[in-house]
């Protein structure tokens, strides 16, 4: 278009031309019902100006018919608009299940990002071309906002918990990263830059340069340096319950609540055990709240995340129940 | 252009409710609703200008992308104090506790407001509220938006975030009481023959107000409590290291603010109701659905708070029914345009200023409740939310809309308030002079945030600064356009032309008694007769 | 308009009012709104405690069981005794008997101030027990954290009703006053009446706050739980 005066950014993701297509449709909404008002304003004024101080204008009060032909069309124009957005927003919402997960930690002013191989990022994130990503995000201070104007998406990033967003880069390029919820004084220098590259570019990026152990290695350490293993032993005989397997599975808690074992539950049941018990297991879990940091907290996620069920040990059939308590050996603080 | 005969008396000799008493203490201690809305007009005026002197720094920052002018942290509290003090200070207050305090009585045929002495009250509240965020300003200043998001204000801000929500807080209640004043008044003081359905629609847009401002100001109130007793206690209540939640103070905040924009849109458009009958002569056209939509609006409007939550981690199931409910509101207010458009239709249409200021209100805000409609669509809304869109819709709205009703109501009633006309030909030019700037400073602010530019920042990337400098050049227009009229009132209070009690050849009760009027509004209560709007039946006669 | 009172124009009847009816439809109003907003106030405190609650049912119930039952049921029981004291004042408003108004209001009025003394000797065992929210809060197990936003609740909630009865008592001082001299008559007795609408509120705020707050998982607590 006017290429030294852009009037949208670059489409860069797999669902930023839905969300401009959406955008050019209400923008034409906009342009047409302001021109027709203007329009009749405007005309309207001249032709009925007032010519003469005796004139008297025709009595009319009103038009039920014409009340409710501008209620009925502007409604249906309205649903139109809102079932249009919810489908983009759906399709932004829900991250197809084999999208690849990347962390990513706020804080007061900059971006921490893990991959999953171990490559970390501050203010810069690489992306492949062509391939999902989900980005796992939480804040280690204030509420911050992950935005990427180029992709259309954006996300609250709140501490306590876990937000997500998720997106297919289609284009290679160099994009803004911008802090979108005010956090405090730099705020506006939260910014950085997403650098989509080709896959065969980006694995060699992922490959090259230092790095880090992989998440899930990271996490396996942690989980044994806590002795979280101690508890969560893969052959039921634990105090804890049997991680393989857990995430993504609904469980019932001991109030009878039903919950799914997603990151939050993750989070909060290494942070603050107590909350969310599963049924037919004690509350004695220590609370890991101020001895684990956002990025070790990543890590434990990733590596519990990797923990596939092992068909051996574990029945698929099994329901989650401790072994009786004779059998389950006391496990050492 | 309608002419006027000067009164016989001259304003001077006659008593009226600015000369009945003189002194200080007639003023500060009076309960004449009419001088109530002076005491309001000028503590508003200092608000606004004060509130445009922040807006003119942060246009001059923004002039360039680096962050030059001044520190970040100042930045910061530049953009909070503006918003604050724009918001609770200027546009929440000011049509009601101006026109609204000076017209209710007179248009329902009263002698006064139901509870003159809380009338008094709620302006002294509203002076110590805006004292004690001045103070607030004075001392050092909040940094954390008008929006005081946790956990940053409740634990991480180091300005002075429970003064100014004292501040505000305090003022909430000068909201309240005059809304709960609006709507007794409204129920229990019409004059003889005035039903319901005989009220100008700037009383039933006034009762509309009224009950957003009872019903939604308590629980900012409360909110602000829970702040407060957070960041100088720790209780945990919004703290997520505590088991706290953060956005909990969202639903909280919103539930009031959302609403709270209604109580700033619904007395102009009021206002404007009035503005376009009169000026086109005619009744208005569907008087009862626009009596109804304002009432929709009200009920309408506690419902759709959600909408500034839709990025937030909100549920998608949430974000859908607040999306569907912020599509559903916006239908009134199309309604009320379509009507007044239709009103000029075979109308006898003069273009006096507070026409034209009627006529940019229909342009701006039917622009600005479309852009609405942008950030109704969650979708579009995850792109747009929290940018320079956002920044531009609610200013066509508050500025484009409220601010340009109230002119206009002001030059409508302007007569009948002081006794004086102001200067035409000067009104209509500097009614110009803010459509076209304020067009120049918030248009390119559409087209900024689409491109990404996000709110609240203090410097930007350098492929930002030509929009930015076009709407800084459109603010120093508008900042010219709003100190003609400053003038030009204040000179007109001296030498503009005598007004007479009808100079417009307009209805309503108000027009029925002298310019200035007494001090008990009418010689003889009123008895009302006729539909409102009879422009069409008879010739209504400049006085 | 003449200044001196007549039948037409009562003294009492202000200036910008037609007739005593407006009059006194307008100040009924007008409270009625005012609790409309009163409702609102306190919604908001009950809306944080709906999220919190829901979120933490175990440490809400086990918070809830430091509190005092017993000071607590006495203490419902004082005010709706208050409430009935204040009913009287307005039936003797009505009737005329001044003594018997100002005895009732004075009844309102020490009921309301024993209802004060239990809250402040409550909120004095909870600082002994270091339940107050904030830096000096220690609570036993791993619930505290969800403990101490039920405390910080418990305290705003009551906190704010204390506060409201506190105005209410104030405001009482005022009426005994005037009811003493004689301004009360069954013609003119408005602000006892809408006074009487402000405390009955106020008594309504706490038989919800009563049960919300004290009486959580009451059945567990005695045995009977799940």
């Amino acid at each position: 278009m006017f290429s030294g005066f852009p009037l949208f950014p670059e489409q860069a993701s797999s669902f930023a031309a839905d969300v401009d297509n959406l955008y050019f449709f209400l923008l034409a909404i906009t342009a047409f019902f302001s021109t027709l008002i203007a329009g009749l304003v405007i005309y309207f004024a001249i032709r009925y100006r007032r010519r003469s101080e005796v004139e008297l204008p025709e009595p009319i009060t009103g038009s039920t018919k014409l009340e409710t032909l501008w209620t009925v069309i502007p409604a249906i124009i309205v649903m139109v608009i809102f079932s249009w957005g919810a489908k983009v927003f759906l399709s932004l919402h829900r991250a197809p299940s084999d999208a690849t997960p990347i962390y990513v930690v706020g804080k007061q002013w900059m971006w921490k990002l893990q991959h999953l191989e171990g490559q970390r990022e501050i203010n810069e994130l690489h992306v492949p071309v062509g391939r999902s990503v989900k980005l796992i995000m939480s804040s280690e201070d204030v509420i911050h906002s992950f935005y990427i104007p180029a992709f259309r998406v954006k996300a609250d990033v709140l501490p306590g918990r876990y937000t997500s967003i998720w997106f297919r880069a289609i284009k290679p390029g160099e994009y803004h990263l911008f802090c979108a919820e005010y956090c405090g004084t730099k705020h506006s220098g939260m910014i950085g830059k997403v650098v989509a590259m080709e896959p065969t570019a980006y694995e060699t990026w992922l490959a090259g340069g230092p790095r880090d152990q992989s998440m899930t290695a990271r996490g396996q350490s942690l989980f044994q340096n806590f002795s979280c293993n101690t508890c969560h032993r893969s052959d039921g005989q634990g105090r804890g319950p049997v991680l393989e397997g857990i995430f993504g599975k609904t469980i019932a808690l001991q109030t009878g609540q039903k919950v799914i074992v997603d990151d939050n539950y993750l989070r909060e049941s290494i942070l603050a055990p107590a909350s969310k018990v599963l049924a037919g297991y004690q509350p004695v879990m220590p609370a890991f709240q101020g001895l684990v940091n956002e990025e070790a907290l990543a890590q434990l996620l990733a590596y519990i995340k990797s923990l596939a069920p092992q068909a051996a040990t574990l029945p698929a059939s099994t329901p989650m129940t401790p072994a009786p308590e004779s059998e389950r050996q006391k496990s050492k603080p | 252009m309608s002419t006027f005969t000067a009164p016989t008396v001259p304003v001077e000799t006659r008593e009226h409710y600015l000369n009945a008493d003189y002194g200080v203490r007639s003023w500060l201690l009076t309960v004449d609703h009419k001088r109530i809305a002076l005491l309001y007009l000028a503590s508003i005026t200092l608000f606004f200008f004060l509130g445009g002197f922040f807006a003119v720094l942060i246009r001059l920052e923004l002039l360039t992308p680096q962050g030059d002018m001044v520190q970040s942290e100042t930045y910061n509290k530049m953009f909070t104090m503006h918003g604050i003090i724009m918001i609770i200070f200027f546009l929440i207050p000011a049509i009601p506790a101006v026109l609204g305090n000076f017209l209710v009585p007179l248009m329902v045929g009263a002698t006064d407001l139901a509870f003159p002495r809380i009338n008094l009250l709620s302006w002294y509240i509203y002076i110590l509220g805006g004292i004690i965020s001045l103070t607030s300003i004075v001392v050092g200043g909040v940094d954390t938006g008008w929006t005081f998001y946790t956990p940053y204000s409740s634990t991480y801000s180091n300005s002075y975030v429970i003064t100014a929500g004292l501040g505000i807080f305090v003022a909430g209640f000068s909201s309240i009481l005059t809304g709960l004043n609006f709507i007794v008044t409204i129920h229990k003081m019409r004059a003889p023959g005035l039903t319901w359905f005989r009220l100008p629609l700037f009383i039933w847009a006034h009762y509309a107000t009224a009950l957003i401002q009872m019903l939604a100001t308590p629980v900012l109130a409360i909110t602000i409590v829970l702040l407060a007793l957070e960041r100088g206690f720790h209780i945990g209540i919004f703290d997520p290291a505590l088991g706290g939640d953060p956005v909990l103070f969202q639903h909280l905040f919103w539930f009031y603010s959302h609403p709270a924009v209604y109580i700033m849109i619904l007395p102009g458009m009021g206002i404007i109701s009035e503005l376009i009958s009169c000026f086109s002569r005619k009744y208005v056209f569907g008087y009862h659905f626009i009596a109804f939509s304002s009432l929709g609006i009200a009920v309408l409007g506690f419902l759709v708070w959600g909408h500034h939550l839709f990025v937030s981690g909100q549920s998608a199931y949430a974000g859908l029914i607040f999306s569907v409910l912020s599509f559903l509101v916006a239908i009134p207010s199309a309604i009320k345009v379509f009507n007044w458009t239709a009103t000029l239709y075979k109308g006898s249409i003069s273009y006096q200023a507070p026409m034209l200021y009627a006529f940019g209100f229909i342009g701006l805000f039917a622009i600005g409740g479309l852009t609405g409609l942008f950030l109704a669509a969650l979708g579009l809304d995850v792109h747009v939310h929290d940018t320079y869109f956002v920044v531009a819709h609610f200013h066509y709205i508050m500025v484009g809309g409220t601010v340009m009703a109230y002119l206009g109501g002001m030059h409508f009633w302007w007569p009948k308030i002081t006794g004086r006309m102001y200067p035409e030909g000067w009104a209509r030019f500097s009614a110009l002079v803010i459509f076209l700037g304020f067009n120049l400073t918030f248009l390119p602010q559409f087209v900024l945030g689409y491109l990404g530019m996000p709110r609240r920042y203090h410097a930007y990337p350098p492929e930002f600064q030509v929009l930015n400098v076009m709407s800084t050049a459109g603010a120093s227009i508008l900042g010219v356009g709003y100190l003609i009229p400053m003038i030009y009132f204040f000179w007109s209070l001296k030498y503009g032309a005598l007004a007479g009690p009808n100079p417009w050849g307009a209805t309503g009760l108000e027009w029925r008694t002298s310019s200035p009027p007494p001090t008990e509004n009418f010689k003889q209560t009123p008895v009302v007769t006729e539909e409102p709007y009879e422009y069409s039946i008879r010739e209504i006669k400049v006085v | 308009m003449s200044d001196t009172p007549s039948a037409a124009h009562p003294a009492h009847l202000a200036h910008h009012f037609d007739t005593v009816e407006q009059q006194r439809e307008s100040s009924s109003l007008g409270m009625w709104v005012f609790l409309a907003q009163e409702v609102m106030f306190f919604g908001g405190l009950f809306l944080a405690y709906l999220v919190y609650r829901s979120s933490y049912p175990a440490a809400f119930a086990e918070a809830s069981h430091h509190l005092d039952v017993v000071l607590g049921g006495i203490n419902t029981v004082i005010l709706i005794a208050s409430s009935l004291t204040m009913a009287l004042a307005v039936y003797y408003a009505q009737t005329g008997k001044r003594n018997l108004l100002v005895l009732f209001l004075l009844a309102t009025m020490l009921l309301g101030l024993a209802f004060l003394g239990i809250k402040a000797v409550e909120y004095h065992h909870k600082y002994v027990d270091k339940l107050i929210p904030g830096v000096a809060f220690s609570y036993p197990g791993p619930n505290a954290q969800h403990a101490q936003l039920f405390f910080s609740l418990y305290f705003a909630m009551t906190g704010m009703h204390a506060l409201h009865m506190i105005i209410g008592f104030g405001l009482l001082i005022w009426l005994v006053n005037d009811a003493r001299k004689g301004r009360f008559t069954p013609e003119y007795h408005s602000h006892i009446e809408i006074f009487g609408l402000y405390w009955h509120f106020v008594d309504i705020v706490w038989i919800f706050l009563f049960p919300l707050l004290y009486l959580i998982g009451l059945h567990d607590a005695a045995g009977g739980g799940h």
